[in-house]
């Protein structure tokens, strides 16, 4: 039977040789990432801006001069209007009502009247209104949520690997996740609940990978008590390419139909996700590996001071 | 680790027998479900507000409200008691958020005042019920030597009252909301003074959010007639707004029968003009009550009040003794209907302000089931084509446990009553790329044993057993994320932690032990040399 092999069997890439190059690459797209965090900043949607979503569908294709005229006129601030699907559906945006909670309710309720009064019939699909202080708890609880789940990920790999395992992992991890609100930014996709549950997403895969790659070296580490750290990694990893691409392939296929047929709100949740898989990948190799072998060089051999020697060599190698 | 006792292959197979069982009854739909017999399963995936239409509102109990009428009590009683004794006074007012001052124009009536002032203070109602009579008090009072008096209320005690008004609140909003016939309503508590509302399935929101903002309070007054609607108020009565009309009453602030003497209302139709009215009855209490004063105050107008808005103010005609009555007033047969339906529940302590809705209508959740469905077979054709080209005859094992997975999350689902929303079939998708995750680590793993020179039987054995420990590693590791975004999260990401957590823990049944039964039956029946990998 044919089997399709993606990376041939006893690959031998020296991926470490990378490893100055790829923590730079990854540090410098970091960095820009967070200076866009900063300025132009993200599109925080209504869960953590408060404001108003309404989608509407129209009984004929919408005239979006006429209706940014019609709620423009009802004096709610700022209104966002777009087309979303058909032409006849709209989806009109209004940012967050004064500071008190009740007001993003009174004036959903003034756009869902007004929408129905002047084009009767129309079927209002989806009404969304965030109070103010509402919004600010899911701020506080979504931010509180990735905090935790960093910390966490630290005690469980450090628990269950060495220390120098746990700080590769969640340095890779901020690497990770500082990249994905880059993306968030240059690609304008609203950062709400949802987009919190898409970067856990992520951060769950990055781990896992990590730990897939560490439990390897883990192993190798007792297999061959002399290979210097720096060959062991790179031996690491390419013993686990094979099921890192499977992995990574199989995930991103399941995804995949998400971004094309999930419908315009989940296709954005699953573009993120997509844009994750390369980037847990491409960390586990590039970031996570390099990392550990800073920090790891002397330290995880120790017990073995014959093996020293050795290792500082390799290290000193061009 | 290769061998599976008899009585262990009737489990798995048991197992998977009954997830499909249980399985079944979500791919058809409700109605047909509820026509089967009984002794077939019949709980679906729930699903989510999203997903099958509905409103979620976030109510905020204004319990200022409740703080104030304390107050405004307080101001009343002390009114009442010092005219009673005869004792002059002057300024007395609310003084602050939580105290009232009254100065005496005698200073030497300080002791007989603060006998009188003492009484108005009420227990804290306390919910260990002990201490009845002789518990705290809500209020200290205290005095200057030159006769000012001043009632603060305890901030226990402001805390207690908020809280009260907080469970009552619920308890009258399950109360309406029963009333209208919503099927499985979620009405719960959220942080101190919020409630949250679930009403799946509703194509009028905006009535319920009517009913629900709307306070009921109903009380009967007598209409000062004497005095000027245009000026201001004198002490002991108030200047109030007819309803949707631009009269104005001056209406005397005690209250002679209240909404609370309630026990029915009805919409009806007034027997001479066939206006839309409401109908109500009194209790005991409240038909004696409302016998007496219609019987002192023949020829004078009364007003009935709702939200501090007069709805009519008849003149009594008669003495009212049967202990009911009708409430006329501009209304039509649908809110007549919700007059009656509010009257029935009871008054809510303090007003509800909705501070987050989202409400989705049933034609976008079925839009979303549709495309969520298609990414699902869209997604699994693809995964199950890749893992055969990929792992071959081993994929294919991989591929019947990730349809049992599929299967068997469902019917984990339904069981627990877990809900799915939209991010949760996306959760689901997930769960399926991560379940064969499993079986990839497996399956590479055989291929190096099997490489280094294992026999069959022995390379799946290292293969089974070295993978476990890094899968369990790796599905902990998501599942502690799981568990936070479920607790931090909010509404429909709170599935998509259920669903992948869910998922998770079946894919470790079916990736680890279902692959292995497989393989290890197709090793037994085959004796190849050479393991396909």
């Amino acid at each position: 039977m044919y089997k399709l092999r993606l990376i041939p069997d006893n690959t031998s890439y020296p991926f470490m040789k990378g490893r100055i190059i790829g923590l730079a690459m990854s540090a410098f797209l970091s960095v820009i990432s967070v200076i866009l965090f900063f300025h132009p900043g993200l599109n925080y949607g209504i869960d953590f801006k408060g404001g108003i979503v309404i989608e509407a569908r129209l009984q004929q294709p919408a005239d979006f001069p006429a209706l940014r005229t019609l709620i423009g006129n009802l004096d709610l601030g700022h209104a966002a209007l777009q087309q979303f699907g058909s032409p006849n559906d709209v989806l009109i945006r209004l940012e967050r009502q004064g500071t008190e909670d009740s007001a993003a309710q009174r004036a959903a309720d003034k756009v869902r009247a007004t929408l129905q009064q002047s084009y009767p019939g129309t079927e209002i699909r989806r009404v969304e209104a965030v109070g103010a202080s509402v919004s600010e708890g899911l701020f506080r609880d979504g931010m509180l949520a990735m905090g935790l789940a960093m910390v966490a990920m630290l005690i469980y790999i450090w628990f269950r690997f060495e220390w120098q395992f746990g700080i590769g992992a969640i340095a890779t991890l901020v690497l990770d996740v500082t990249k994905t609100i880059g993306f968030y930014v240059i690609t304008d996709i609203q950062f709400n609940l949802v987009a919190i549950a898409a970067v856990l997403t992520i951060m769950g895969f990055s781990v896992n990978d990590k730990v897939v790659v560490y439990d390897r070296v883990r192993e190798n580490l007792r297999k061959y008590k002399t290979l210097p750290l720096r060959e062991l990694i790179d031996k690491s990893i390419n013993e686990t390419l094979n099921r890192t691409v499977n992995t990574s392939i199989t995930v991103f296929l399941s995804t995949l139909p998400l971004a094309l047929f999930g419908g315009e709100a989940v296709s954005e949740f699953a573009i993120v996700l997509l844009f994750g898989i390369v980037l847990a990948t491409s960390s586990s190799i590039f970031i996570a590996a390099p990392i550990l072998l800073f920090l790891g060089e002397n330290r995880l051999r120790r017990g073995q001071p014959s093996d020293q020697p050795e290792a500082k060599a390799a290290a000193q190698r061009p | 680790m290769m061998y599976f006792a008899p009585w262990k292959i009737a489990l798995i197979a048991l197992a998977c027998l009954a997830s499909v069982i249980f399985s079944i009854p979500s791919f058809f739909p409700a109605a047909t479900v509820a026509g089967w017999p009984n002794w077939l399963p019949k709980r679906q995936v729930s699903l989510g507000l999203d997903l099958r239409g509905g409103a979620h509102l976030l109510l905020e109990v204004d319990t200022s409200v409740v703080l104030r009428e304390r107050l405004e009590a307080l101001v009343e009683g002390a009114r009442n008691e010092l005219r009673q004794a005869r004792i002059g006074y002057t300024n007395l007012s609310v003084s602050g958020t939580n105290s009232v001052v009254v100065r005496l124009r005698d200073a030497a009536q300080t002791e007989q005042a603060r006998q009188l002032l003492i009484k108005l203070a009420l227990p804290v109602q306390s919910t260990s019920g002990l201490g009845f009579g002789t518990g705290p008090v809500d209020m200290d009072l205290s005095s200057t030597a030159d006769g000012q008096l001043r009632m603060t209320l305890s901030e226990p005690a402001l805390q207690e009252r908020a809280r009260n008004a907080v469970t009552q609140s619920i308890e009258i909003v399950r109360r309406r909301i029963d009333q209208t016939g919503v099927s499985e309503p979620t009405i719960q508590r959220q942080g101190a003074d919020r409630i949250l509302v679930q009403l799946p399935g509703i194509d009028d929101p905006e009535r319920i959010k009517r009913l629900l903002g709307t306070t009921a309070k109903l009380t009967f007054r007598m209409v000062d007639v004497g005095a000027d609607p245009n000026a201001p108020a004198p002490p002991g009565s108030e200047i109030l707004e007819g309803d949707s009309r631009a009269e104005r009453y001056v209406v005397k602030r005690k209250v002679e029968v209240a909404g609370d003497n309630l026990v029915d209302a009805q919409a009806g139709y007034d027997q001479r003009g066939g206006q839309a009215v409401v109908n109500f009855r009194f209790d005991t209490v409240g038909g004696k009550r409302f016998a007496e004063i219609t019987q002192q105050a023949v020829g004078q107008p009364f007003a009935i009040v709702l939200d501090n808005k007069v709805l009519s103010a008849p003149v009594i005609r008669e003495p009212i003794l049967g202990g009911s009555g009708q409430i006329s007033g501009n209304f039509t047969t649908a809110s007549a209907n919700d007059l009656a339906v509010l009257l029935r529940a009871g008054a809510l302590p303090a007003p509800l302000k909705v501070v987050e809705e989202r409400t989705v209508g049933p034609d976008l959740g079925e839009d979303s089931i549709r495309a969520g469905l298609i990414s699902i077979g869209a997604a699994a054709v693809l995964v199950v084509i890749y893992m055969v080209l990929a792992y071959g005859l081993f994929g294919l094992f991989a591929n019947v446990a990730l349809i049992v997975n599929l299967v068997m999350t469902l019917a984990a689902m339904s069981l627990l009553q877990a809900t799915l929303t939209l991010p949760g079939i996306a959760g689901l998708l997930l769960t399926l790329g991560m379940s064969v995750d499993a079986n990839v680590l497996i399956n590479e793993r055989i291929r190096e044993e099997t490489k280094i020179g294992k026999s069959p039987m022995a390379a799946m054995s290292a293969g089974f057993s070295r993978a476990f420990s890094t899968i369990v590693d790796a599905n902990v590791t998501t599942l502690i994320k799981m568990a936070l975004l479920y607790a931090l999260g909010s509404g429909a990401v709170k599935g998509f932690a259920v669903t992948i957590s869910i998922g998770i823990l079946t894919s470790m049944f079916t990736a680890t032990v279902l692959v292995r039964l497989m393989m290890v039956t197709w090793l037994r029946q085959r004796r190849p040399t050479l393991l396909p990998v």
